[in-house]
């Protein structure tokens, strides 16, 4: 019945091959299963190639008091106690096994005097916990795990977009996508689909996300009737560039602030002193990112709208060592030398910390067949996330979605796939061709990340959300009728963009009515009307779910681990007599 | 605001032809946002590959005023000031559309090389030193301007016995790991045509990430094929101390 469309069928499908996607490729092939990994670019070249400052691990090689206890202490500190408990539980015990494990794959991380993997210094972490490679560690990562992906047996499908999940009733059985080289379509049968989709930076005007970073899964998963969980908590990272134009938002790693880079204002003042004298520059990213935001508004900015970071007093030749990248980065980029002179930065669109709720242990949804792992997973991070923490998350519930999603396919019939929802998702793709009045892709795109930097961005208040709800639902109207010219499906951008944008639509919708039920400032949400912690907010995540043609926002307690609740009271007391 | 006039090239593998579009010019851009402003305003379908827009990915290689770059890291302000710009798809790979071609072949070769394989035992305590040149082949993003200007590749097309500079620093970064345990130099010599590379540094001059391809990778990769085929002396002494069987691995 499908002959018509090009068929692949596997046990264990995923979708997205950042460091989450491959971990779990490698996890569910190494039990023996079919596996595929389904890349919207070319294998490699996913966002975790960005990630900079390290992985964090409590290996304890630098300073031997860490432990795994102080690791989820901290990470729940960072996310302000909003975190799923098991999962920050998880996180600290098993990211050393996964960091030596990536090691023995062929990882080559910067070394300690006495030959062991380097930790350094970064914002929120007791210890120093980051193990790293310069600052390119997430290339590091990346590389490893696929070359030793592709030795393992994993079909690898490249360029290859994802539009719609399939189901045999409410069971996950496959999923519908295009190829980007030649606009055909594909379908994959799959007993069990693994999402690891990544980010949704491309909601926002300002961000360091890549053009991949359009909420892919976090929108398939709502719309295959998967839980969002935590989406108000959007993480601006610190430091991105401000200047040239071009780059604005480009990534200037914490790295930087975690060898000894000093903010500054334009007065030459150190305002960290101000907000947070005891982190100071490593404070979480979440305060120093409205630090610098309260800075520039009260005319304390620098010429291009940002602060200066210092790390020239570390000498030339450290910081061209522990910062290459950087280094080139604003030499070629923006004519400025780091060695020399300070960088001018300020806050970009780095992270979500919400997205698809899942079971701590497997990655589980609630839809039978489907799991998640990655950034389009939520609660691992609570409001939010301390750097360092992706990239571990990535490894740890990337494998443990592999176990899970391994576990249930190995037990479940073959998958079938009804006709009808593979001729509607076709249908969906070839109707943005041709459309009468047409609407550009290109403009709508532009015009929602300026609504939501404007009104959904690092300082949110009532009147501006109810308002972005109302636009949301205009810019809906106007998706209508995006349109791409008649003929051309090879390697077509604005078509591709087309569909990006509904997943950036659902998933700005699901952000901003989260922000504007949450009547309290915590972590990644700040609103000006309610700046202070609600006690009540703070034992409350806001879970988000498809009802029909609505979408369903309610609060849910907080799910907490009896065993872990000493660890917890023993932070919060410390936290409190400061 | 100044205008600046691109010339890109627009096809398929059928053909093509270079298309004219002006671009409004800001202050510090890079060619990668003149072909963003040039999707958004005039041709919403132009093809071009890019991801980070930061250098570190290496998908966004093109042809630009004939010099193989990242579209990202070129700034307009370095590319002379009256004339046209020109961007091209890069020359030795088949074209699928506008700039975007297609790279299967360098997949294909890192496929065939054995991975990572440690030695039995191996407790991974490696001093900085003895990783330093390990760390700057890893540093490789995979742009592969250095397997377009190779002229093994480029004018020669031999790319069925031939891995090209990129994956002889792959190979390299390999034989150099203080813990693997594999020999992969008969395989570079043979499969992977090593011989066929006459050292023009063309890969090196090339690469964003200033690998020192040829002169860290290439020689010395050169040199052990050298000791293990080539010097008899080498060959001896190997057979005495038994150097030359294969390493226990896990």
């Amino acid at each position: 019945m499908l002959d018509k469309y090009e068929t692949h069928e596997h046990d264990v499908v995923i979708i997205g091959a950042g460091g989450a996607g491959l971990r779990a490729a490698i996890e569910c092939s190494a039990r023996g299963l079919k596996t595929a990994l389904i890349c919207k670019s070319l294998l490699g070249k996913a966002h975790t190639v960005m990630a900079e400052g390290g992985i964090a691990a409590a290996l304890a090689n630098v300073e031997s008091a860490d432990s795994w206890q102080t690791h989820f202490q901290d990470t729940m500190f960072g996310g302000k106690y909003l975190n799923n408990w098991r999962m920050a539980e998880l996180h600290a015990k098993e990211s050393p096994d996964r960091v030596r494990e990536l090691e023995r794959w062929g990882a080559v991380f910067d070394r300690t005097p006495e030959g062991k993997i380097l930790q350094r210094a970064f914002g929120g972490h007791t210890y120093k916990r980051l193990a790293h490679v310069g600052d390119r560690t997430g290339l590091e990562l990346i590389r490893t795990l696929q070359d030793k992906g592709i030795h393992q047996g994993i079909d690898v499908y490249m360029e290859c977009t994802i539009s719609r999940l399939l189901k045999d009733g409410d069971r996950m059985t496959g999923a519908f996508g295009y190829w980007r080289e030649n606009g055909r379509f594909v379908v994959f049968k799959a007993k069990a689909v693994i999402l690891a989709t990544g980010g949704v930076g491309k909601c926002f005007k300002i961000t360091s996300n890549s053009w991949e970073g359009t909420a892919d899964g976090h929108a398939l998963g709502f719309e295959a009737g998967a839980e969002l969980v935590d989406m108000e908590f959007v993480q601006f990272h610190p430091t991105g560039m401000v200047w040239p134009p071009g780059v604005m938002g480009l990534l200037v790693t914490e790295a930087v602030r975690g060898e000894g880079g000093i903010l500054r204002n334009s007065k030459g003042e150190r305002f960290m002193e101000k907000y947070d004298p005891k982190r100071m520059e490593l404070s979480t990213r979440d305060v120093v990112a409205r630090s610098i935001y309260t800075e520039v508004k009260e005319g304390r900015g620098s010429p291009h709208g940002g602060c200066f970071l210092d790390i020239s007093h570390r000498g030339a030749e450290y910081v061209k060592r522990k910062l290459p990248s950087m280094y080139h980065q604003f030499k070629e980029l923006a004519d400025v030398d780091i060695t020399k002179e300070p960088m001018e930065v300020g806050p970009t669109c780095h992270y979500i910390m919400g997205g698809i709720k899942v079971d701590a242990d497997t990655g589980a949804t609630r839809v039978p067949g489907l799991f998640a792992a990655g950034e389009c997973t939520g609660g691992m991070h609570g409001s939010n996330r301390l750097g360092g923490n992706s990239l571990s998350d990535l490894l740890v519930f990337g494998r443990r979605a592999g176990i899970g999603a391994g576990d249930y396919a190995a037990g479940a019939p073959a998958a079938n796939i009804a006709e009808a929802e593979v001729e509607a998702a076709a249908a969906e793709m070839t109707g943005y061709f041709g459309r009468p009045n047409p609407e550009s892709p290109y403009k709508l795109h532009i015009d929602l990340q300026n609504m939501m930097q404007s009104m959904v961005g690092i300082f949110r208040e009532e009147g501006d959300l109810t308002a972005a709800i109302a636009k949301l639902q205009e810019f809906k109207q106007r998706y209508e009728h995006v349109a791409v010219e008649e003929g051309q499906r090879m390697y077509n951008p604005g078509w591709h963009l087309c569909r990006d944008l509904k997943n950036m639509l659902i998933c700005s919708e699901a952000i901003a009515r989260a922000a504007l039920m949450r009547k309290e400032s915590r972590g990644g949400h700040s609103r000006l009307d309610f700046p202070k912690y609600d006690s009540y907010w703070g034992e409350h995540n806001i879970i988000i779910s498809k009802d029909g043609p609505a979408m369903k926002v309610e609060p849910r307690e907080t799910v907490k681990v009896a065993e872990l609740a000493p660890l917890v009271e023993a932070r919060k007391a410390k936290e409190s007599s400061k | 605001m100044s205008k600046r006039t691109f010339v890109v090239w627009r096809g398929n593998k059928d053909g093509g032809n270079f298309v004219e579009y002006p671009v409004e010019v800001e202050e510090g851009m890079v060619v990668l946002d003149a072909i963003h402003q040039i999707q958004r305003t005039s041709a919403p379908d132009l093809a071009c590959r890019w991801n980070c827009k930061a250098a570190k990915c290496g998908s966004c290689s093109a042809e630009v005023n004939g010099k193989p770059r990242l579209m990202c890291k070129t700034r307009l302000d370095d590319l002379p000031g009256e004339e046209a710009i020109t961007v091209k798809p890069l020359k030795s790979f088949p074209i699928i559309r506008d700039l975007v071609t297609d790279v299967s072949w360098n997949y294909t070769v890192n496929k065939k090389i054995p991975p990572f394989t440690p030695k039995k035992g191996a407790d991974f305590i490696m001093q900085q030193s003895d990783v330093d040149r390990v760390q700057e082949f890893r540093k490789c993003i995979e742009c592969f301007l250095c397997q377009n200007v190779c002229h093994v590749v480029r004018e020669h097309n031999q790319k069925s016995h031939f891995f090209g500079p990129r994956f002889f620093i792959r190979v390299a970064s390999l034989e150099m790991h203080p813990m693997d345990a594999l020999n992969r130099i008969p395989q570079i010599k043979k499969e992977g045509g090593l011989g066929r590379c006459n050292i023009t540094k063309c890969c090196t001059e090339v690469c964003p990430e200033e690998i020192h391809i040829t002169d860290n990778g290439i020689i010395p990769l050169k040199e052990r094929v050298v000791d293990q085929f080539f010097d008899p002396v080498q060959i001896v002494i190997r057979k005495i101390t038994g150097a030359d069987k294969p390493q226990p691995t896990e």
